[in-house]
């Protein structure tokens, strides 16, 4: 008798054979989603193991789960097998954490088991690790290597997949070593398992690591016990890492009461792969042959006259697109006939890339081609500007306008489906009238396709012809591409075929850009000339996609994939005049790159700075949310940032000290210390107050009321990385808003400080402002202090007080807080609680009228000097550097005057809404935009914290409320990522916008 | 005219108008349905359903918004473009509870959406308690609404009933059989002009019991999954993929609270909000009689229930909350609110360990009451398997399945200890 374990995870199958007392054979292998094949030629290479035997039998594994169903062989759930096999092997352990392809789980066996996998959102480990190596150009087995020899970890979004590689592509193209970057990603990996699946519980103990990528990556591994702080004996690495769910199956197959006989076996898998595919289809892309002819033949008739340089004399252009993922050059003559082009994948380092092109550029112009003009436009700008002495720097959305009015004069809609990013450019009166960029959350479109064609063996090119000959693609969805890859999971599981495969993806693509990106309900939407650019549109299959969800064709230029390089020559045309400055070709073969890193001293930020400093003499600092450190360090401060006087207005309300909170937590080895925090003036008892979420705006009034009745407040001060670090292993939920996530650092911040009362209430209602319907805070504003009560353990040592509160009624508020106040706190008479409350009020309106006053005067003197204003609307919390990112002082060296939402959404009336305008934030966001309307020189922003259920519904609003008066509509989303490079081009595109809206109208 | 404002079902559209309503319990709004005819209205359930409906509702609705609102949404505009209705002699019929949840805001979003798809002259009626939105042409009577709660509460019968019978009976469909034979049987009653007496409705639940507990099924033991979560995922089976099936499939037993639970939820979330914040000073006394109400109509099922058979009743409201306080404030009251953590405290009480929480992705009240009590509740509780499953237009059916079988996996086990 033998046991089989078969294991078949969403990108590799395992099998395990064993009999009562050995391993008898084992094999891993990728199945690049030919589930069913994959696991009948397991077997059937292991046939010297099984032919004489009598076989018991047990399927594992997300993509087993269908082939066991439709073979009748019994079925047992991954983190059940491993925990069964940990139990028989190592039943000391403490904590087991296997990362697979794309789950990650968790398990704890002492002391109450529980086991975890990650949520849907989570994306992928194992191939999020590979996807990111493809990003970097290297080998998972490379990219390990790497890591050990990183000098500086930087910190990555770890939530999710798409946000990591969001963080990690402008560090590539600002020439952070690869190194750096790989280890970076493995602590974002390491972060992932801690926030997302620990959520609360502690990793401690003996702690046994399996899976795939724990099993080959010693990076990772180092990171994980590093972070954990595993010494050798409590951090185990067993060699079954690999084989963990296999081998737990066998333990179940053991048990099983079934007994094959090895043609039995095959016979039962081989049956299942014939059955029909169950899942959900589509129209195949073309009816018919001539459908498809018509196809190719109108779009191979767009195209552009290609000369050859080696037949031509005289001035010629440079465009430059140094993007996300691809670099493209185009050199253009007097007629913007081409003479030379580029395009490939920037291979981690577009510098070199860029480089090479440049040498071939300068050689073959040789004499007979005088380059008058070079502009460079992407992600990589000004990197790339500063490396090479580039003439001119050309925000990307203008250089794509510029580009496709070239094709299609009358042009009123330009879709960019590039590697990273959407753009869709509206263009009215032959002016750019609107931009949108996709959020961080709905990206990576076009990389990912490329990306899950190498993952299952395919180039892109290949794997978008197969696409075109699918019969029914597979229905996707249109999430972000985690969802994506969970959807093609279960589509690898029914037997979908390759081409289905990859058609679905095209439409999905393609359904993400329209209905999330674009937000239209019907083609006519879009415009009558339209024209589909981006590398992503040289795929055939997306552009069929794309004219089928549409209902109309669309000109697709044949240089489709450098239309932003194209543009760039255009601009450089336009602006160049007899010589370019770029590097000779002498300067290029001497060239020299280096790229340091250090930390910004500018202000309290700290910024990751990379410093590249090229042999050209040209300099390069990146990492940077502001312009300071170029200043020598000292704040620019133009005194027209209302973000930064309410900062500092709220600092002076008395913060947990830096020191204070560091000390502590050096000293917290488990005693009550029992002294005061630092600069303590007297004898006072300290109320801490956590300033997040609803508390930023009430903090003046809580300040009052408490120091009214003869207490010191101190506030847990402003959110950085490390409060989010410290807190981050009891957030409960992984897809709450950023700012609830920041929450539990500041407690833990007020605690190390330690403070005698932490004081956090519960309000459902907020201050009657009489703008809206109602007043209600959003749940979590509402509520997120009971969260904290009952998933925060550190709150054990302190008194905690979170009562449920109403401020409307200060009478009611008296009693309700002299109820709830602990006892040694309490003690006032009620005259005495009143004052104190009054007192609270007073202090919460001068601090508002005082910020209004601020905004007025900056309006006033902005508009002396002419200068941009910009509403900066979020919600109050906004105004925290970590949760804001250093937007506002982005937008103040882009030359805006910025104000908050709340300064001036008290100049509109109470407006009538669509939608139920019932919490107070909210109302302040219609109002402002209200106001803004009226406003020439002022144009909001919207910052949207991801997760935000209720912005779903007020972005928009807001955006109806602006475009009816014809007013441009920005939106910011932010999570934990740190990279302004996004934000940077949006803002700039704006500022194109407004610049060319101008123009028109002079 | 504001471009806001919204269409009024006016009196003389109660003549000749069509009124569609949502699936959500398909049960309850059929008799819901055929009640409002009493009250010369012409209503009808929806039944459509499918990848049409999310489709539609992602096209109409944005995407970050939660998943109910994109199917509701989704539902009524996919039946507006079937063909099958005269679409300017057709009003949608939607409940607003009103609430600091974005749920609240679902009828706007639907308004916007219809506009969106032409359809901006179609009146959307809103059903609620509370006097949000005022409409000529439909108001409701104490009669009307106490036809309702008759609606409500024989749903609730059925449901419990047939979910305790459906996962243990000997022959595959009898629970299901008898329950649309006596929804056909009470859709006729209340959709009938005949006065209803409490003591004839309450002969009617005891046959109902009876009838059920004739059903012949087997002796063996399953393992009870407790569902609790949003209302609209916990109820809908368009939602939540058939949950309820997929479990009885699998062999266990579904076991979930019913709506007049959260009826109750919400005339008592006001009593306590005169008690914290002094609100609703007059209308507090409206909803104590309501309440009382509610509260003795459950305690005369339980009461038959525990007589006429051996059926699991369900479990006094009384009891909900004070369970409910061993965990949270009362005061949490936005969307699902404390009823959600008690209906899990209810399960584990009973012996139910294993709990399925559905809620649609992002769901703001979630977070606090689901995923947010989820630590000490397994604290407190050792030995007791809880699971959050996310649901939404794009979730993978099999990421959702694969966490449900750990959870049966688990159970099997008999717990973790």
């Amino acid at each position: 008798m033998v046991y089989l374990g078969v294991d078949i995870g969403s990108t590799t199958a395992k099998l395990v054979i064993r009999n009562d007392s050995e391993i008898l054979y084992q094999k891993y292998e990728r199945h690049f989603s030919q589930v069913r094949h994959k696991t009948l030629s397991l077997i059937k290479e292991a046939e010297p193991f099984l032919r004489d035997e009598k076989i018991k039998i047990a399927i594992s594994g997300s993509a087993g789960m269908g082939v066991a169903e439709s073979a009748g062989i019994d079925f047992v759930q991954e983190v059940y097998s491993t925990y069964a096999l940990v139990k028989d092997k190592e039943p000391d352990t403490d904590v087991v954490i296997e990362l697979g392809g794309e789950d990650a789980k968790i398990i704890f066996l002492q002391g109450g088991i529980d086991e975890r996998m990650n949520g849907t959102c989570a994306g992928g480990t194992g191939a999020f690790i590979d996807q990111m190596a493809t990003l970097l150009d290297v080998t998972p087995d490379e990219l390990d290597e790497l890591s050990l020899k990183c000098e500086k970890v930087y910190p990555i979004a770890s939530r999710c997949g798409v946000f990591a590689k969001t963080d990690i592509q402008p560090m590539i193209n600002q020439g952070v070593s690869k190194s750096d970057i790989a280890a970076s990603i493995y602590k974002a990996v390491v972060n992932q398992t801690i926030a997302g699946l620990a959520q609360g519980r502690k990793i401690k103990g003996k702690v046994m690591f399996l899976g795939g990528p724990l099993y080959y990556n010693k990076g990772l591994r180092k990171s994980f016990t590093e972070t954990l702080k595993l010494d050798e004996e409590h951090a185990v690495f067993p060699e079954y890492a690999l084989y963990s769910v296999a081998l737990g199956a066998t333990i179940f197959a053991s048990k099983q009461e079934k007994v094959y006989s090895f043609g039995k076996l095959v016979e039962a898998i081989e049956n299942t792969i014939s059955e029909k595919s169950t899942v959900a289809s589509m129209a195949p892309l073309f009816a018919d042959e001539e459908e498809q002819k018509e196809f190719f033949d109108r779009h191979a008739a767009e195209t552009i006259a290609v000369k050859d340089p080696a037949s031509y004399s005289g001035n010629a252009y440079l465009g430059i697109d140094c993007g996300s993922t691809t670099t493209k050059l185009v050199l253009i003559n007097d007629q913007k006939e081409i003479l030379w082009s580029f395009y490939d994948s920037n291979k981690g380092n577009p510098v070199d890339v860029v480089r090479n092109c440049l040498k071939e550029v300068r050689a073959i112009a040789s004499d007979r081609i005088r380059i008058c003009g070079s502009a460079v436009t992407g992600y990589g700008e000004e990197l790339i500007k500063n490396a090479f002495r580039v003439d001119f720097g050309i925000v990307e959305t203008m250089a794509h306008f510029m580009a496709a009015a070239h094709f299609e004069k009358d042009v009123d809609f330009i879709l960019d489906i590039g590697g990273q990013d959407i753009k869709c450019i509206r263009i009215k009166n032959n002016a750019v009238d609107n931009i949108m960029l996709n959020e961080a959350c709905s990206s990576g479109c076009g990389s990912f396709i490329e990306t899950f064609a190498k993952s299952m063996g395919y180039t892109a090119p290949d794997f978008a012809k197969l696409g075109i000959k699918g019969n029914a693609p597979v229905d996707l969805g249109s999430r972000c591409t985690v969802f994506m890859n969970s959807s093609i999971k279960q589509a690898q599981k029914d037997g979908v075929s390759v081409e289905n495969i990859s058609a679905g993806i095209s439409v999905s693509v393609v359904k993400n850009a329209i209905y999330k990106v674009i937000r239209a309900n019907s083609p006519t939407e879009l415009g009558e000339h339209i024209v589909v650019q981006g590398g992503t549109f040289l795929n055939d299959a997306v552009l069929r996609a794309f004219e089928k969800e549409i209902g109309h064709n669309v000109v697709r230029p044949a240089i489709a994939g450098i239309m932003g390089a194209y543009g760039a020559a255009i601009y450089a045309m336009k602006n160049g005049s007899e010589e370019s400055g770029m590097l000779s070709a002498d300067e290029l073969d001497s060239f020299t790159h280096k790229s340091t890193s250090m930390q910004c001293k500018g202000c309290t930020n700290h910024c990751s700075l990379t410093v590249n400093t090229f042999s050209g003499g040209g300099k390069f600092i990146s990492g940077n949310k502001c312009e300071r450190m170029k200043t020598g360090g000292k704040a620019a401060d133009t005194g027209m940032n209302l973000y930064e006087y309410k900062r500092r207005k709220l600092s002076e309300l008395g913060f947990v000290t830096d020191e204070d909170y560091i000390n502590r937590k050096r000293n917290s080895s488990g005693q009550e210390d029992g002294s005061p925090v630092s600069n303590k003036t007297d004898e006072r008892k300290v109320i801490g107050i956590p300033l997040q979420l609803g508390l930023y705006d009430l903090a003046p009034l809580w300040h009052g009321i408490f120091t009214e009745l003869g207490f010191e407040v101190r506030f847990s001060g402003f959110s950085n990385k490390n409060v989010y670090l410290d807190g981050q292993d009891s957030i409960p939920s992984d897809t709450i808003c950023y700012p609830a996530k920041l929450m539990h650092g500041h407690i833990e911040r007020l605690i190390a400080a330690g403070v005698d009362m932490i004081f956090a209430p519960c309000l459902t209602y907020n201050v009657n402002e009489h703008k809206g319907d109602n007043h209600y805070n959003c749940p979590v504003v509402a509520y997120y202090p009971e969260v904290i009560k009952d998933n925060m353990e550190c709150l054990e040592n302190v008194k905690y007080v979170s009562p449920f509160l109403d401020l409307r009624d200060e009478a009611e508020l008296a009693r309700e807080l002299k109820k709830h106040l602990p006892e040694s706190f309490t003690g006032f008479t009620k005259a005495q609680y009143k004052r104190a409350i009054a007192k609270g009020f007073e202090n919460y309106r001068a601090f508002r009228d005082d910020i209004r006053r601020e905004a007025a005067r900056i309006i006033e003197t902005a508009r002396k000097d002419g200068r941009r204003i910009m509403v900066l609307a979020g919600r109050p919390y906004h105004v925290d550097p970590e949760i804001n990112h250093g937007i506002d002082l982005l937008a103040e060296s882009l030359g805006f005057a910025v104000i908050t939402e709340e300064s001036v959404a008290y100049l509109s009336e109470k407006i009538s809404t669509a939608v139920l305008n019932q919490w107070t934030y909210h109302s302040r966001l219609y109002c402002a935009a209200n106001y803004v309307t009226g406003q020439s020189d002022m144009e909001l922003v919207q910052l949207v914290s991801f997760g935000c259920g209720i912005d779903a519904i007020t972005t928009d609003e807001v955006r109806s409320i602006l475009e009816r008066k014809d007013e441009i509509y920005t939106q910011i989303r932010i999570d934990d990522i740190n990279n302004l490079s996004a934000v940077n081009i949006r803002l700039r595109s704006l500022l194109g916008a407004l610049e060319m809206r101008e123009k028109t109208n002079d | 005219m504001d471009e806001n404002s919204r269409v009024e079902f006016t009196k003389e559209m109660k003549k000749e108008y069509k009124i569609l309503i949502p699936t959500m319990l398909p049960r309850h709004l059929k008799m819901i349905a055929s009640l409002l005819n009493v009250y010369g209205y012409d209503a009808e359930l929806l039944e459509n359903t499918g990848k049409e409906v999310i489709d539609t509702g992602l096209k109409y609705v944005h995407n970050d918004t939660c998943y109910p609102a994109t199917l509701v949404v989704g539902q009524f505009i996919s039946a507006l473009n079937s063909g099958k209705y005269d679409v300017h002699k057709t009003a949608l019929l939607f409940t607003q509870t009103g609430g600091g949840c974005r749920a609240s805001n679902y009828i706007s979003l639907l308004r916007k959406a219809l506009k969106k798809a032409g359809y901006g002259y179609i009146p959307v009626i809103s059903l609620n308690f509370i006097g949000l939105e005022k409409n000529s042409g439909f108001k409701l009577s104490i009669p009307m609404i106490r036809r309702m709660l008759y609606a409500v509460i024989y749903g609730d019968i059925l449901m419990l009933l047939t979910n305790q019978v459906k996962s243990r009976e000997i022959h595959q469909g009898d629970a299901e059989r008898l329950a649309d034979e006596w929804t056909v049987r009470l859709v006729d009653r209340l959709g009938n002009k005949k006065s209803l007496s409490y003591g004839a409705i309450k002969k009617t639940f005891r046959a109902i019991v009876r009838d059920f507990d004739k059903i012949p099924v087997t002796r063996e033991k399953k393992v009870k999954v407790g569902i609790v979560g949003e209302i609209y995922v916990k109820f809908s089976p368009m939602a939540n993929r058939f949950l309820e099936n997929y479990l009885i499939n699998e062999g266990a037993e579904p076991v979930m609270a019913g709506l007049l639970d959260f009826a109750l939820y919400y005339v008592y979330g006001r009593m306590v909000e005169y008690d914290m914040y002094r609100i609703h000073k007059w209308s507090r006394f409206l909803f104590r009689i309501a309440y009382k109400v509610f509260a003795s109509k459950q305690a005369d099922i339980i009461k038959i229930i525990k007589e006429e058979s051996s059926f699991d009743a369900p479990t006094p409201f009384a009891e909900t909350v004070e369970l409910a306080k061993q965990y949270i404030n009362l005061g949490v009251k936005m969307g699902e609110g404390w009823l959600l953590v008690a209906e899990m405290a209810e399960h584990i009480k009973r012996g139910t360990n294993n709990i399925i929480c559905t809620q649609p992705f992002g769901c703001l009240p979630n977070h606090i009451v689901g995923k947010g009590v989820m630590k000490i509740m397994k604290e407190r509780n050792p030995g007791v398997n809880l699971i959050a499953i996310d649901y939404d237009a794009s979730a993978s059916e099999i990421n959702q399945q694969n966490r449900i079988k750990l959870l049966l996996a688990n159970a099997a086990q008999g717990g973790n200890q």
